[in-house]
């Protein structure tokens, strides 16, 4: 039998602080779009329209990352990365730009842009460049989640099960990071499809049973369970 | 170029005709004046020692017991003497009766020198008279003397020649010169048109070296023109990034709002919807960038900006930006061949070119395997993407690479048509192309040598 999602369960994981990131665009409509799908995965996030109010945010917060536009009511985004980095600040910065990358890529990259995304972006592959840069950046371990004798950090992509590291492809991982940010929760075929592989691909129901199937030899000699709810989907149960 | 404007006439040759035309004309007239004033001079030498000779043949006439005597002096025949030996011949005549000497020649009145027909010669005649008195009687003595003109043609021929050599000299040096006037005008032409051609397709800016006065106009009205060629392509860029700016923002928009939706939707035929809106956003943004990306590719290609670059780092890069993105789909990207590959050429553009073929690669790759990105600098640089995917159809190879050509098989996948002609043109603008070829064990591989 499986335990039902319990306080005592949330009590044995261990959630680790949310990421925090500064979202530098002045399009507010695009801002909140942003910023809403951020919250979904739990982080924290903090919109300015304009450098000035950036330069306030940036001196009175602290960053895990900034997500800079380029181009911005009171100035170009690039100048406030150039007084940025000359303030010894090494928060990691991601340019979102809606230029050819043919006349912009260099001079991001030059001025100290970790990285860049070209807009309208995919926000799986925002989040996996964010994870990208974060693990250049610190393998720091407070992004860890710790339940029923799994240590997985997202960040940095590993995954112990009973104090083993377990080699993980990059949908495994991302099918774990689902599961265990919420648990008992119940993931029809098609919302794990639409998580995993890209708009444009084609992806059968059998693909995704492929990857639970992984998942579930990988949680084998842990206290987790991949549950199969006929016609509704999965659950990540927790054995107590 | 030259049958896009009629072409009119030749400065020079106009220049060059004027001025020699002007030196014959000067050349001839000064011939003449000299050989003019040279005869002038040379009749009155022979004039003088005429009038001089029949003066002293007169000086020696007196009256004696009332007849006249007359000893021809000889002073009077060697003071004619030329180095032509001229024949001299004389009449004397008493108060109109000839006394001696050749017949023919005629008294005319008083001292008047003619030029006359003398028994097939040219000769040159004087006649003079002196009243002598004597005791008882008054008469009036005339002599006509007169000297054949060979010596003076000599000397005329002479100064003509001269006259003619200077001349010549005159014109020649004239040609020249105006040869050299012509050059050295047309020169300064020549020069401005040499830096505008030398000019790099980019640069626009005034020209500042000194030219002539007369040239500044066209050089101030040339400046003006490249002033606001200036303007309107570095406009026509600003247009560029702006449309995209407007265009892309409210696309991510609605993706992002599209994709959140997504994610608390659960109804099917509703996430079905979503799905639909998200792949056409997809498609529209991929077409626009790559379209822009063209079209820059286009731009540039004319002037390259060559850097030294080690091709390997430039696919290092470029394979670390996009591993986030291959993962995702659990492709790995591996890098192969020499360990640095020394070039020279546009950076941004070889990078595009081969982040399109990286691009395409991981649509075909199947999920979990290897793309090889293979750098080697012989035959010559090249850089070569492998997938394991099913390989170009054989039959359409040939047509893929041009432009918006796509592969039947693979109908789902957005606009890979575009890709390979961009890389097509970046190979091409350094001088090099790109090969496309399936692998017997599997997998499409295309090469991109510079």
């Amino acid at each position: 039998m499986h335990a039902n999602l319990t306080p005592t369960c949330h009590e044995k994981k261990i959630v680790p602080d949310p990421m925090k990131f500064l979202l530098v665009e002045d399009s507010v409509d695009l801002a909140n779009a942003i910023a809403s799908r951020m919250r979904q995965d739990g982080h924290v996030i903090d919109h300015a329209e304009k450098l000035e109010d950036a330069a306030d945010f940036v001196a009175t917060g602290e960053y895990d990352l900034i997500l800079l536009d380029i181009n911005l009511p009171d100035g170009d985004g690039r100048r406030f990365l150039e007084r940025h980095r000359a303030t010894d600040l090494d928060t990691p910065v991601i340019i979102l730009t809606a230029r050819s990358e043919v006349s912009d890529r260099i001079g991001s990259l030059d001025l100290g842009a970790d990285d860049y995304v070209t807009k309208p972006f995919d926000h799986a592959e925002l989040e996996a460049r964010c994870r990208a840069v974060l693990r250049r950046k610190s393998g720091n371990a407070k992004t860890s989640i710790k339940i029923g004798g799994v240590v997985f950090d997202p960040v940095a992509g590993h995954l112990t099960v009973g104090g083993k590291a377990v080699t993980m492809r990059n949908r495994e991982l991302r099918l774990l990071e689902l599961f265990l940010n919420a648990p008992g929760q119940i993931f029809s075929k098609n919302k794990l499809a639409d998580r995993l592989f890209s708009y444009d691909e084609d992806v059968s129901e059998n693909a995704i049973e492929v990857y639970i199937g992984r998942l579930r030899k990988h949680l084998a000699p842990s206290e987790l369970r991949i549950t199969t709810l006929r016609g509704l989907g999965y659950r990540l149960d927790h054995d107590g | 170029m030259t049958d896009s404007f009629a072409v009119s006439g030749s400065l020079r040759n106009r220049l060059m005709l004027t001025l020699i035309g002007g030196a014959a004309v000067l050349a001839l007239l000064l011939f003449f004046v000299v050989r003019n004033y040279a005869v002038q001079v040379a009749q009155e030498g022979q004039d003088n020692i005429l009038a001089a000779s029949a003066t002293s043949i007169l000086d020696a006439a007196s009256i004696r017991d009332g007849e006249v005597e007359l000893d021809m002096p000889y002073s009077a025949f060697s003071m004619l003497s030329t180095s032509a030996d001229d024949r001299v011949f004389y009449a004397v005549l008493q108060d109109g009766e000839f006394l001696s000497g050749y017949e023919e020649l005629a008294f005319t009145n008083s001292q008047v020198f003619q030029t006359d027909q003398m028994r097939g010669s040219d000769v040159r005649k004087i006649s003079a008279s002196r009243t002598l008195i004597g005791a008882n009687r008054r008469t009036e003595l005339q002599i006509v003397l007169a000297q054949t003109q060979d010596a003076l043609s000599e000397t005329l021929d002479r100064i003509s020649q001269n006259a003619a050599l200077l001349g010549i000299g005159f014109f020649t040096l004239a040609v020249a010169l105006s040869f050299w006037a012509t050059s050295s005008t047309i020169g300064q032409l020549g020069k401005l048109t040499t830096s505008v051609t030398r000019r790099g397709p980019q640069d626009l800016s005034p020209f500042t070296k000194p030219v002539p006065r007369e040239m500044a106009p066209l050089v101030i009205s040339l400046n003006s023109l490249m002033g606001r060629l200036d303007q309107s392509l570095s406009q026509s860029e600003d247009f560029i990034a702006e449309a995209a700016h407007r265009v892309r923002t409210p696309l991510a928009t609605v993706r992002s709002y599209a994709e959140a939706t997504l994610q608390r939707v659960d109804k099917e035929e509703n996430r079905e919807a979503m799905r639909s809106m998200v792949k056409a956003i997809d498609e529209s943004s991929r077409a626009a960038g790559q379209l822009l990306d063209h079209a820059m590719i286009t731009f540039r290609a004319d002037h390259l900006e060559r850097h030294e670059i080690d091709l390997v780092d430039l696919v290092a890069d470029l394979v670390q930006r996009m591993t986030p993105i291959a993962d995702m789909k659990d492709l790995s990207l591996s890098l192969l061949g020499d360990p640095s590959v020394p070039y020279s050429g546009d950076p941004v553009l070889i990078q595009n070119g081969v982040r399109n073929l990286i691009d395409n690669a991981m649509k075909y790759g199947p999920a979990e395997s290897v793309i090889e990105i293979t750098v080697s600098a012989r035959p010559k640089p090249q850089i070569m993407v492998c997938d394991r995917g099913s390989g170009f159809p054989t039959n359409e190879i040939e047509t893929l690479t041009s432009r918006f050509q796509r592969g039947a098989n693979e109908k789902d996948t957005i606009g890979s048509g575009l890709g390979l002609t961009i890389a097509r043109d970046v190979a091409m603008a350094h001088g090099g192309g790109i090969d496309l070829e399936n692998k017997p064990e599997g997998g499409a591989c295309v090469t991109l040598s510079l």
